[in-house]
């Protein structure tokens, strides 16, 4: 039997949660209650006396100022309804972890001989609401059923004496693990039938190769030596739909597509790869000869670059798009604390210094009837929001900056790019840090989380849109704290030279990460069951494949391993020896005496023969947008501030702690007030040093409802443009490219594949072509290419979007500016060339319209002129800059007069622009490569030299009279407005 | 002579300040600044004894998943150091009575509370009476607050100050006592050492933002009655140089950050032979 221990807040203090869902409850479902009482619920499988359950409720389980408790018997005393959520069986639960590990040191036990602790919450809501009503609280805000049970309880008929019943989500796994053989010598039909009830998302001809392969005598041979035969393992069939598989092997990015232009040209590009991506870091660093930076690029976890001598920096951005659609919560945390085990994995192992969010949402406020299995786009973004909040702060990584996208396409999966930064001292007891070295005899260790079923399928799954059948198993719970503790560890062990290499597990588990560093070796042999489990239950294949987080897989060279394992004890982190690497040319997986996969490394990576895919372009067009010039630009001028991709997202960026490691310089809120919008990060990793590192990002998926070649080039320029404006210098910016896009493959129900592929062939041009011109290497990336979401008819692709992300180096931090305007008197300058592009613009959008005018990216204009600003600000004459983009000049004038709680007059007339005889064209186009700055009248001169030769006029000065005014082209007042009703514009929409 | 002045840092299990920490030691000027894993000290390989100058930085032991540094505390009341026989708490009770000092931020401070060291009235140290808990906007926030600094009272670390200007960051800082005596009693021993503020540092406050989370009497940071263990929710170490100000591209600040100044005057009252 259970016992269960309920804690609650005494009479008279205040229970935020609840306040917060009662407000939830009535602002985003609209349904009426009067308040929300909170209740933790720990239920303790059993074994625990009576005395020692009101030891452990009473300390450390419940605070004696302001909680009290009760055991076995309910707190609860009235309400209308009662809704109790817990976690179904096998979901992380890290506080019941964390209260079990308290109680047992509390009752002098050791962890593993203390019963299980479960959590959950009971919300006792006060409010004339019925059981319908109370259902769709249940299920459309506090619980998740994919992860989470509830249980509701009608206060009118709830017997107080009964309380409620102990519910205990044991796992129940299978009792013999066992492995299975399957046939694969069957018909087409049955092949891809396999494919498909597992989840392999293999094709036929895949599932071919693997067929061939096992019938190949002298792999017949070898297998049978093994206790194998002819038919695959159900082990070696996972393990290859998961190294197969579009989201470890790229097989997109890697094909070999015949691109059709739309002008009756045809080409044949053999890996958009190795094309355009890899293509470009090549000769940027062919360029920079012996001066090259770039350390490690496209080779490891994440790529690696010198940030002086004594020390590199690392940089990763990924997605976790398909898990944040099922749970964001669950999705987003995993998708935090996996891409920051990708720095910390890579070379030697860095310290990690930053993270950058990206996230792309349908908008909040959609209000039309959600498709089966999508949840509404508040949920996911408050979801997703508090995952990375859990995440970020949690791991004590700042969050640096980042940015919201919303587009109603985003509705079938939200795009959820983490990014992590990381810093290595270049050289650890006198040997180089980027690299990683793994020699036959290697011991293999797994350090971290235990395994258990979560996050089985991750990899295959979001290879594939989301679907019917999209498995449940595939979300899973991120646990910062276990891998705080991990990484604490491994920084002292890697000090130390106590390994040799290491990798993270994440997508396809262990058969991904010893897979992948087994090359280094020439192979492996690892024994699964030696494996901590979560619990029992596993067969070989799940634990082979299961993505639970928090893990790490290690090369330790067998004379260190007893060093090396008895710090781990010490520092409370599990560590198990699993196998070896060797150089047998196999990938041996056994079970105990089992041998349950036996592939040749060869096969398993090089296996697979490329894919050809067809690419044909159509431009589209548009209909041009006629509507007349507003009268009332100040009105519309407040209506773009409002737009959900241009107001404040300071609700969010405030929930974030980007300020801890104690070297935030350009923080994400700039201004007289801290809540101007900041267009790069600026931190120093190292605090007795003034050299600081730069974090920009660009994104603007709507250019690419025109043509994805801009939307790319666009994309580059914007990250550029951010990080230029705060001062990062020309020479030393690395990027990451992260495409996530709609299936570009053919298919029947995908009938214009041919067309997203081209628009990814296009997007991959446009960053050969610009970031080649701006010396901007790409040292890792990574591609999400199933953004789709299919049920029944109903197909919902997300718009093709490139995030691009830069990481640059600054020598004095002193030096950099921030967006907001500083001082009445100071002359205000637009920097770069305005054209009518409007294509695709907020503007249209607002307007309801796309248009063609997309904005091109001029790269030799914009390149004099980045070095032309840089130059400026060096020599300290630029007292504000802010970058143009989404919403125009208009937007960007506004944000850097309220941001520093000062006027501006501006004249439009001085503007450069070309072909614009429209105000509005001129306030909102959205040119690229443009900058708003300020300069105090002492400095013009010596700025107006620098800028010479670049396109750059003074339109105004900064005044003390809050005001914002502005004359049109005619020579009249066109807008006047107060700068505090902009920012209320600006400020308000997503102020919750 | 002056005394070499040794500060240790606790680390481990969650907290994540420890770097800033220990750097605004060593800028304080204490000779030598350790790091110190907690399996150190839990391993008997390093103990308090050996400190003058005790951090406990913030970040979030056990994830706070028992409520902010609950798990944290009932670690240090019971966790056993190896071949000593001795509770870790009885280093810091030791700690205490010879009269050094103790720092605790954010995390820190949540630890100190709910360990009971602080306030400590009648000199108790494990006596719990006050509490940090959610905030009223039942969220985390990172923002810059204004403390108005008490200068009656006895803390060892406010020396000679009169307002500061810190960012909180943290989801359970608000601040309440057991009851109404506590509440006299730490107000008359001159307890109350930071108060939200304005700008101006003169009057607390409990308006949101100003006060961030809803603190009772607005109190930011206590210190026992000896002023030698001091608690806040704000970051001293988030603010040991003028880029770290939110405003410094717009307003002429001092070189040294207003943070430092608490960590010098823990440094200069030990190297002053206080104890």
């Amino acid at each position: 039997m259970a016992d269960r221990i309920e804690i609650g807040f005494k009479k008279g203090i205040r229970d935020a949660l609840g306040g917060k869902i009662r407000r939830r409850i009535v602002e985003h479902l609209g349904i009426q209650v009067d308040g929300v009482k909170t209740i933790e619920v720990y239920t303790i499988a059993d074994g625990l006396s009576a005395e020692e359950l009101r030891q452990a409720a009473s300390a450390p389980l419940s605070d004696p100022i302001i909680q009290e408790f009760a055991v076995n018997t309910p707190l609860a005393v009235s309400f209308d309804w009662l809704i109790e959520v817990g976690f179904r069986p096998g979901v992380t639960d890290n506080v019941g972890k964390t209260a079990r590990e308290a109680i047992a040191l509390l009752l002098k036990r050791r962890t593993a001989d203390m019963p299980p602790v479960y959590t959950s919450r009971q919300y006792l809501i006060e409010g004339k609401i019925g059981r319908n009503e109370a259902e769709t609280i249940a299920t459309s805000l506090l619980a998740n059923e994919l992860i989470e049970h509830y249980k509701i309880i009608d206060g009118k008929i709830w017997d107080r004496r009964k309380g409620i019943a102990p519910y205990v989500p044991r796992v129940a796994g299978t009792d013999r693990p066992h492995t299975e053989e399957i046939d694969l010598d069957v018909d087409d039909g049955t092949l891809i039938g396999i494919s498909n009830e597992r989840v392999l998302a293999l094709t036929l001809a895949e599932m071919k190769i693997i067929r061939d392969y096992l019938k190949k005598r002298d792999v017949l041979t070898a297998r049978k030596k093994e206790g194998l035969g002819g038919k695959a393992t159900d082990a070696e069939l996972e393990c290859l739909a998961q190294t197969w598989s579009e989201h470890c092997k790229h097989k997109i990015f890697s094909s070999l597509i015949n691109y059709d232009d739309g002008e009756g040209n045809t080409r044949q590009i053999d890996s958009l790869f190795d094309s355009y991506v890899r293509r470009t870091t090549t000769e940027i660093r062919a360029r920079l000869g012996k001066d090259d930076w770039c350390l490690s690029v496209f080779s490891d976890n994440a790529g690696i670059i010198k940030f002086n001598d004594e020390h590199n920096l690392v940089f990763k951005v990924e997605t976790h798009n398909s898990p944040s659609a099922l749970d964001p919560y669950g999705g987003a945390l995993t998708g935090i604390v996996g891409v920051n085990r990708d720095p910390f994995g890579t070379g030697r192992g860095a310290k990690l210094i930053f993270n950058t969010d990206i996230f792309c949402f349908a908008p909040p406020t959609y209000a039309k009837p959600l498709p089966p299995r999508i949840l509404h786009p508040r949920r996911i973004y408050e979801g997703v929001r508090e995952g990375v909040e859990h995440g970020g702060n949690k791991s004590g990584i700042p969050t640096v900056n980042g940015c919201i996208v919303f587009d109603e396409r985003y509705l079938g999966k939200p795009l959820v790019y983490c990014g992590t930064g990381g810093i290595m001292p270049a050289r650890i007891n006198g040997e180089p840090t980027h690299t990683k070295a793994i020699l036959p005899g290697d011991l293999i260790v797994m350090t971290g989380g235990r395994i258990g079923k979560d996050g089985i399928h991750g990899a295959t799954f979001s290879s594939e849109e989301l679907h019917e059948g999209s498995p449940v198993t595939a979300v899973q719970i991120g646990d910062p704290i276990t891998q705080k503790k991990m990484t604490d560890f491994l920084l002292m062990a890697r000090d130390r030279g106590l390994y040799r290499g290491l990798t993270d597990n994440g997508a396809g588990g262990l058969s991904s990460s010893v897979g992948e560093t087994a090359r280094l070796a020439g192979g492996c042999e690892i024994d699964l069951k030696k494996a901590p489990l979560k619990y029992p239950g596993l067969n070989p294949w799940e634990i082979l494949i299961s993505e639970s987080q928090e893990r790490m897989t290690l090369a330790v060279d067998p004379a260190k391993a007893d060093a090396f394992l008895a710090l781990a004890e010490k520092m409370d982190v599990e560590a198990t020896v699993l196998g070896r690497y060797t150089d047998s040319g196999m990938f041996h997986i056994r079970y105990g005496k089992e041998t349950v996969v036996y592939l040749s490394m060869e096969f398993l990576h090089g296996g697979l023969p490329q894919m050809q895919l067809p690419a044909r372009w159509t431009p589209p067009r548009y209909a041009e947008p006629d509507f007349p010039e507003p009268e009332n630009l100040g009105q519309a001028l407040r209506d773009m501030l409002s737009r959900f991709n241009i107001c404040s997202k300071e609700s969010v960026v405030r929930q974030y702690d980007h300020e801890v490691q104690g070297g935030s310089v350009i923080k994400p809120l700039s201004g007289v007030a801290n809540d101007g919008p900041s267009d790069a990060a600026v931190i120093r990793p190292l605090l007795d040093s003034f050299a600081g590192v730069v974090v920009a990002n660009g994104i603007c998926p709507r250019y690419g409802d025109i043509d994805a070649y801009h939307m790319a080039a666009c994309a580059i320029d914007e990250a550029v443009r951010n990080a230029v404006a705060v001062g990062c210098p020309l020479d030393r910016i690395a990027g990451l490219d992260n495409f996530c896009w709609c299936d570009p493959v053919q298919s029947e129900k995908n009938p214009d594949g041919p067309h997203k592929l081209a628009q990814l062939v296009r997007a991959n041009m446009a960053l050969y072509d610009v970031a080649t011109a701006y010396g901007v290497p790409c040292i890792s990336g990574k591609d999400s290419m199933k953004n789709d979401y299919q049920i029944g008819g109903t197909r919902i692709s997300i718009p093709p979007t490139l995030l691009f992300s830069v990481l640059g180096r600054m020598d004095d931090v002193r030096k950099a500016v921030t967006m907001d305007a500083k001082k009445a008197g100071d002359l205000v300058y637009v920097l770069g060339m305005t054209y009518p592009e409007l294509g695709a613009s907020e503007w249209y959008a607002l307007h309801g319209a796309v248009g063609n005018a997309v904005p091109k990216v001029n790269v030799n204009a914009a390149w004099t002129l980045y070095g032309a600003l840089h130059r400026a600000i060096q020599a300290g004459c630029v007292a504000s800059c802010h970058d143009c983009s989404d919403g125009g000049l208009g937007v960007a004038l506004a944000e850097t007069a309220f941001s520093g709680g000062l006027g501006m007059a501006i004249d439009l007339k001085q503007i450069p622009g070309t072909g614009i005889d429209r105000d509005d064209t001129l306030l909102f186009s959205e040119s690229q490569s443009r900058f708003v700055a300020t300069v105090a009248p002492e400095h013009r001169e010596q700025f107006e030299k620098i800028m010479d030769g670049c396109v750059a006029a003074q339109v105004g000065t900064v005044h003390a009279e809050e005001l914002l005014m502005i004359s049109g082209l005619r020579g009249t007042r066109i807008l006047n407005e107060d700068i505090h009703t902009l920012k209320a514009a600006w400020q308000k929409p997503l102020n919750f | 002579m002056p005394k070499r002045v040794k500060a240790i840092v606790i680390t481990g299990n969650g907290t994540n300040c420890e770097m800033e920490m220990a750097h605004a030691c060593r800028l304080a000027g204490a000779e030598e600044v350790d790091i110190v894993h907690i399996s150190v000290l839990l391993y008997g390989e390093k103990s308090l004894d050996d400190y003058h100058f005790l951090n406990l930085p913030g970040g979030f032991l056990d994830g706070d998943d028992l409520g902010s540094a609950k798990a944290g505390a009932n670690r240090i009341l019971h966790a056993a150091v190896v071949g000593t026989g001795e509770k870790l708490y009885d280093q810091f009770a030791r700690f205490i009575k010879d009269g050094k000092l103790i720092l605790g931020v954010c995390n820190g401070f949540q630890l100190l509370v709910k360990l009971g060291m602080l306030p400590g009235l009648d000199g108790k140290h494990n006596d719990q009476t006050t509490t940090l808990t959610f905030n009223d906007s039942g969220r985390f926030e990172d923002r810059w607050v204004y403390l108005r600094v008490n200068g009656d009272s006895p803390c060892v670390f406010t020396k000679g100050m009169k307002g500061i200007y810190l960012p909180v960051r943290h989801g359970e800082g608000k601040f309440i006592m057991k009851d109404e005596e506590t509440r006299k009693r730490l107000r008359a021993a001159g307890g109350i050492v930071l108060q939200y503020s304005g700008p101006d540092y003169r009057e607390p406050t409990l308006d949101y933002p100003a006060n961030p989370n809803g603190s009772v009497d607005a109190i930011a940071g206590i210190c026992n009655a000896t002023g030698r263990i001091f608690g806040l929710m704000p970051h001293p170490e988030a603010y040991l140089h003028y880029t770290n100000h939110p405003r410094w591209t717009r307003e002429k600040l001092p070189e040294e950050g207003m943070g430092l100044a608490i960590f010098r005057n823990a440094v200069d009252f030990i190297r002053n032979g206080n104890f």
